[in-house]
């Protein structure tokens, strides 16, 4: 381990090889497409689908109505919630599915679609989740009978009360994270083939939770779960975007069984983009009391969250507000109190997606900018005030005011490595003197604390099943070996790390070791790869079953060294006898024996499966610095630099963890400065497509600078702590912080993402600082 | 894209291979390649025009399939990621990808990596900055991008070795 | 050309490909031009820059005369979409698509291009003002394929300037300002060109901002600012994802006068 091995899985791709599930090609397949919804909200009053219906290659039409017999008309969501598949009365978001048409191929089904005649009776829409919950506003769901989705909150009120009214300073400040979308480069799809003979279904989809999927396809369809098979082949990237059931899915599923034939369904990106799971829109009211000398006391955040028209996050049952408890960050602090009232309003369902972490984003932005503004506030450096209020290292394990007990972490080594990289002090000099001179440069710090790794069974589950997860290894006579898992990658390069913690558990070489991900009818169950937690469950259960291997292998080794088990010594890929390290078998001597020689009372073969429970969940952490100028004329933004400094504990692969830092801060990159899905008051959308929903190009992307400290998981087999999320949680703070800290002197508290152009221009309109050319 | 179902006969050459068809005038080249053709090595990631998952080359040039169509290319070369690697030795841009970690969930690879194909015949020895803006018609949404421009250079500095028939120096 | 009113021609395709994907547009009858012998050029001759309708964007790029003396055209050509698309996208196409969006036509305004079109009844030039009738529409009959595009030969002591301010790259401008700047011997303000991007339903030329600096010295400033406070004045902008209206009238004077400042100093070097 510790090795930047080259991935296993790319000759595949770099040949061309991969294969996506618009790849899957089957003969007599069909092609669905949707009639979609140009209306936020309204009553369906008749569907007029026969001119598509009389187009030569069009097969068949589904609306809701055809659902309802099967039960498939409403699905369960992943939040307890129901969700629409095919409307029967009214729509409730713009571009909702609304009629279904399967045609011999993409262009035919096209074609069709055109051709179906939808008439609406417009509803008013809901767009603001504030006035959602107002007294009077449309109903989004009658049968809900009211806008108000939940209300969490956690933390001590009273208590919070009294610490603020104490406090020598209390700062507030209105955040806005807004609407995102993943916009994973390969859209959401699928292939349904129902076999009527055997009444089995296979559906290759883009998942990343097969096994969840499979047994609520079961429930809801009543299928037998054994008669049901997803296959999750390659994914073209998935961000907790691919977690979720959409309705096309189940609409190709019935017109597979509908059809007799096989059904495809890809979703073309304009549709993708604004009916498939959205992130964040989660609207903040956050406060932070501190004494005069910066002694941070409590925080205290109040939310609204909008959910869109069906409760439908990626969450763990008990979480509705996800982890956003860890908005305490990295701090010591004494109180706190946070709440979180959902709304429904007419947009599509998420929430959790988008590498969050479940919520972490939010939370570690809140924390992170209010950190800033009191800062500014009481005219202290910003990395100043973080190092004295940090969670000393000699705390931990820490037990969070909010009960998470932290499991390890350094945090003044990670700030102040990054602060040296980057110069931090020189930094603030030239700053200084480009102030003199009237341009604007500003630096952002942001020093997170994440939470990974869901987790222990006690509290973690979705649906009731909780979230351990899997791995099973089997060992081939002649000593090469295939590992499955629970969970899927989409680009984490699961087929090498996996791999190398069971070539450095039982001591083969890498390429003798075959990854497996993605095939229920194969594959163990698991919970499936989102919220950074491969690493820390089905890493740890390779870790685990290969442990298990090893203590039968002993056996067989003493079998064949007739030595006693307690003689024997484990090297890296053999057993030897103490004292006589001539005499040894090798793992590949072992396997070998284990199928033609293995001793009375023990079984025969080599093989092991473990489901891993966590003890607790992880907790990684990192401290980032930005550095941006910002043109007086324009507003524009341009990053300078920007240095990660990332704690994940032990690592397996870093080159793979770096690969995924890169990738998690360009996306933060995006949400910071070009990325938000936008309503208009009717519920229309804006931003769409990807001619309008700007994700990063190479060209403003900053050219990322990472280091990293060590501080191992005290409780993970072997130490590592989960990465894939820590830069989309940690980095927009130090984006924005980055932004303000330039305009401070203007005096500007805050300014919400996406830090457009237009936005910082008018912040320093408003201050004076604009110039003219 | 409405018409009539009226095909037309087009003659392509693809990774030197010369394939006839019958296609409908509104087919898309991507489509062709991939569902005619059976070669789904070149993706699809927009219906806009943005993404250049689909990026092949037409006779030298890299396009957007997604923006061409079939009937276009009749009578033209057409070269995708699977004509890349010959005789089973990968081509110094795919050993690059490989080599730097380029890549994660691979599907805007086989794109990026014609868009680099065509850079570094246009411009053997790149700067980052001319990298970045020559791939900048291609989406990568999950490595940051730093990688891809290190497997990029990786790739030139190989090429410019072989055209000096020399060695790459053991790293 | 055959196909009657709904027949389309079809240059690049980089503009109508992506419409009739996503099926804004369903002509019946789609004319490929690209087999047109001859309109593929860029040279100077009679006095004009001549291109060729069918000349790539990237070949305007790539082009040694439009960088040395048609700097403005360079500036554009690299921030035209992206390099895949220029591999394909016309100069023709660009003009012809009539989009206030795209980044050429505020140029041609600026340079005071003219048109050549071909059709039925023969050959005939238009001036570029007054070409760009309404968005999505210009002055060519549906029967008539532009062929080239020429620009006056730039003297030796004029300059240009395009600069477009966009959210990403490869996106389309937020607003962009072309100036085209003519000194005369004393050094004032012969003739000034400017010509907006994506501030009103066409391309936009700001006439009260061309004559403003006339016979004014370019150490001007306050005779620069009213250029830019004219050349905004004549934009109209919308709000719409690429920024609200205001902000894009005042970048339209934010970059008109940095761009004229460039000219003159392009105009000084002697147009480079
Ligand atoms: C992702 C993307 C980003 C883009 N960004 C920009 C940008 O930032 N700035 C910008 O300026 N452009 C941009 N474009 C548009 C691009 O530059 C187009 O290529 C160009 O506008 C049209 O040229 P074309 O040759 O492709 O025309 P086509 O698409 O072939 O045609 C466009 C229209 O013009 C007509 N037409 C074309 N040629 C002629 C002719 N010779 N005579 C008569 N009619 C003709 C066609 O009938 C059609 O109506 C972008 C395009 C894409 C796909
Ligand atoms: S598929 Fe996105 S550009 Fe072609
Ligand atoms: S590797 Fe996944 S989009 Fe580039």
């Amino acid at each position: 381990m510790g090795h930047g091995v080259k991935r296993k899985e790319d000759p595949r791709f770099i040949q061309g090889k991969g294969n996506y599930v618009d790849d899957v090609k089957l003969p007599g397949m069909l092609f669905l497409d949707f009639v979609r919804s140009p209306y936020a909200h309204a009553r369906i009053k008749s569907i007029n689908a026969d001119k598509a219906k009389a187009l030569p290659g069009v097969v068949a039409v589904l609306t809701g109505k055809d659902l309802v017999p099967l039960g498939l008309d409403w699905i369960p969501t992943l939040s307890s919630d129901k969700m629409m598949v095919l409307p029967t009365e009214k729509v409730v978001f713009q571009m909702q599915e609304v009629v279904g048409i399967v045609a011999e191929d993409r262009y035919t089904a096209a074609d069709a679609v055109s051709l179906v005649e939808v008439e609406y009776e417009p509803l008013p829409a809901v767009t603001n989740p504030m006035k959602a919950l107002e007294p009077g506003a449309p109903i989004v769901r009658p049968d809900k009978g009211t806008n108000h989705v939940f209300h969490w909150e956690v933390g001590d009120k009273a208590a919070t009360e009294k610490l603020f009214s104490g406090a020598d300073v209390v700062v507030k400040q209105e955040l806005y994270y807004p609407r995102i979308h993943v916009s994973y480069m390969e859209t959401a799809g699928c292939v349904a083939d129902f076999d009527q003979v055997r009444g089995h279904l296979t559906l290759w989809m883009t998942t990343q939770a097969p096994h969840a999927v499979r047994t609520v396809a079961a429930l809801v369809t009543k299928i037998p779960e054994n008669n049901i098979r997803i296959i999750s082949p390659d994914i073209g990237g998935g961000f907790g975007g691919k977690v979720y059931v959409y309705p096309g899915y189940i609409v190709a599923a019935v017109a597979s069984i509908v059809t007799g034939h096989p059904v495809k369904w890809i979703n073309d990106r304009s549709d993708d983009q604004p009916s498939t799971a959205f992130g964040r829109d989660w609207h903040m009211t956050a406060e932070l009391a501190a004494k005069k000398d910066g002694t941070m006391l409590g925080v205290r955040i109040k939310t609204v969250s909008d959910h869109g028209a069906f409760f439908g996050d990626a969450n763990p049952s008990k979480f509705p507000a996800g982890l956003f408890s860890i908005c305490t960050g990295s701090y010591d602090l004494k109180g706190g109190f946070a709440e979180v009232d959902g709304a429904y309003t007419n947009k599509p369902l998420g929430g959790i997606t988008y590498r969050c972490s479940f919520r972490v984003t939010e939370a570690v932005y809140a924390i992170e900018r209010m950190v800033d503004v009191l800062a500014y506030k009481i005219g202290m450096d910003p990395t100043d005030l973080r190092m004295k209020n940090f969670i000393p290292s000699n705390k931990f394990p820490y037990k969070s005011i909010f009960g998470w007990t932290y499991d390890s972490g350094n945090y003044t080594a990670a700030l102040k490595k990054a602060m040296d990289k980057i110069g931090y002090w020189d930094l603030r000099k030239e700053q200084a003197e480009k102030r003199k001179k009237g341009e604007l440069m500003g630096i952002g710090v942001s020093s997170f604390t994440e939470i990974v790794g869901a987790g222990p069974s006690a509290q973690f589950d979705i649906l009731g099943i909780k979230m351990f997860d899997s791995a099973e290894i089997r060992i081939h006579p002649t000593g090469k070996a295939i590992a499955r898992f629970g969970t899927k990658s989409q680009g984490q390069g699961h087929e090498t790390t996996y791999a190398q913690i069971i070539a450095e558990e039982l001591g083969l070489p890498i390429e003798d070791i075959t990854v497996e991900e993605g095939d229920t009818d194969t594959a163990p169950y698991g919970l499936g790869t989102y919220a950074s937690r491969s690493t820390p469950t089905a890493g740890a259960a390779a870790a685990m079953a290969s442990r298990k291997i090893r203590d039968k292998a002993r056996k067989l080794a003493a079998h064949l060294l007739e030595a006693r088990e307690e003689d024997l010594v484990w090297e890296r890929g053999k057993f030897y006898v103490k004292g006589s390290p001539e005499r040894a078998k090798t793992i590949q001597d072992i396997a070998f024996a284990a199928y033609t020689n293995h001793p009375p009372g023990v079984e025969a073969g080599l093989e092991a499966v473990d489901y891993y429970d966590p003890p607790n969940m992880t907790f990684p952490f990192g401290s980032y610095i930005c550095v941006v100028d910002i043109d007086r004329g324009t507003g524009q933004p341009k990053v300078r630099r920007f240095v990660a400094v990332d704690d994940c504990g032990n690592i397996i692969n870093p080159l793979i963890v770096e690969g995924q830092i890169h990738g998690a801060l360009a996306m933060g990159f995006g949400t910071s400065f070009l990325e938000e899905i936008k309503y208009d008051e009717d519920g229309n959308v804006f931003g769409a497509n990807f001619m309008d929903y700007l994700i990063p190009t190479a060209v403003e992307t900053p050219k990322w600078e990472t280091e990293k400290t060590t501080t191992p998981s005290p409780h993970h087999p072997f130490g590592a702590k989960g990465v894939g999320e820590s830069a989309t949680v940690g980095s927009p703070a130090a984006f924005v912080n980055a932004v303000v800290d330039a305009l401070s002197q203007g005096g500007i508290p805050h300014i919400d993402m996406p830090l457009s152009p237009w936005k910082i221009w008018n912040a320093l309109k408003e201050k004076g600082l604009a110039m003219e050319a | 894209m409405e018409g009539g179902k009226t095909k037309m006969h087009i003659a392509v050459t693809l990774n030197g291979k010369k394939y006839d068809a019958d296609v409908e005038p509104r087919l898309l080249l991507v489509h062709f390649i991939r569902e005619n053709l059976g070669l789904t090595g070149t993706h699809i990631g927009c219906d806009t025009s943005n993404c250049g998952a689909c990026t092949v080359l037409v006779d030298g040039k890299a396009v957007k399939s997604c923006t061409v169509l079939a009937v276009q290319t009749n009578g033209k070369e057409v070269l995708t990621v699977e004509g890349l690697a010959k005789g089973g030795k990968l081509h110094p841009i795919q050993e690059g990808f490989w080599e730097k970690h380029g890549l994660q969930c691979g599907f805007c690879t086989p794109g990026m990596m014609m868009a680099a194909y065509a850079l570094l015949q246009k411009n053997p020895s790149p700067s980052e900055e001319e990298i970045r803006r020559g791939i900048s018609g291609n989406l990568c949404r999950c490595t940051g991008y730093v990688k891809i421009v290190e497997s990029i250079q990786y790739a030139a500095d190989k090429m410019m070795m072989a055209e000096r028939k020399m060695e790459v120096p053991a790293k | 050309m055959k196909g009657g009113d709904d027949a389309k021609v079809l240059a690049g395709g980089q503009s109508l490909i992506p419409l009739l994907k996503l099926r804004l547009a369903s002509p019946t009858r789609l004319v490929d031009i690209n087999g047109i012998p001859g309109l593929e050029y860029i040279r100077e001759s009679g006095g004009y820059l001549r291109m060729g309708a069918l000349t790539r964007m990237a070949d305007l790029e790539a082009s040694d005369l439009i960088m040395k003396r048609y700097p403005i055209i360079h500036d554009a050509s690299v921030e035209i979409a992206d390099p895949t698309v220029r591999n394909l996208g016309t100069v023709g196409g660009n003009i012809s698509h009539g989009d206030p969006a795209n980044d050429l036509p505020a140029i041609m305004l600026a340079l005071e291009a003219e048109f050549v079109a071909e059709g039925g009844s023969g050959s005939r030039t238009m001036k570029a003002e007054g070409f760009f009738v309404d968005t999505f529409t210009t002055a060519l009959n549906h029967n008539e394929i532009l062929t080239e595009i020429r620009v006056p030969m730039a003297s030796p002591r004029s300059g240009g300037s395009y600069l477009k301010l966009e959210k990403r790259i490869g996106d389309f401008a937020i607003a962009g300002s072309a100036v085209q700047l003519s000194l005369n011997s004393r050094g004032e303000c012969e003739r000034l060109g400017v010509g907006l991007t994506a501030v009103g339903p066409t391309a936009i030329k700001a006439k009260k901002a061309e004559e403003a600096l006339k016979g004014k010295k370019l150490t001007d400033e306050g005779a620069i600012r009213r250029v830019g406070e004219l050349a905004a004045e004549a934009a109209s902008p919308t709000t719409d994802l690429r920024g609200p209206a205001d902000y894009k009238k005042e970048m339209v004077k934010v970059l008109t006068i940095r761009s004229l400042k460039r000219a003159y100093q392009r105009a000084q070097r002697g147009g480079m």
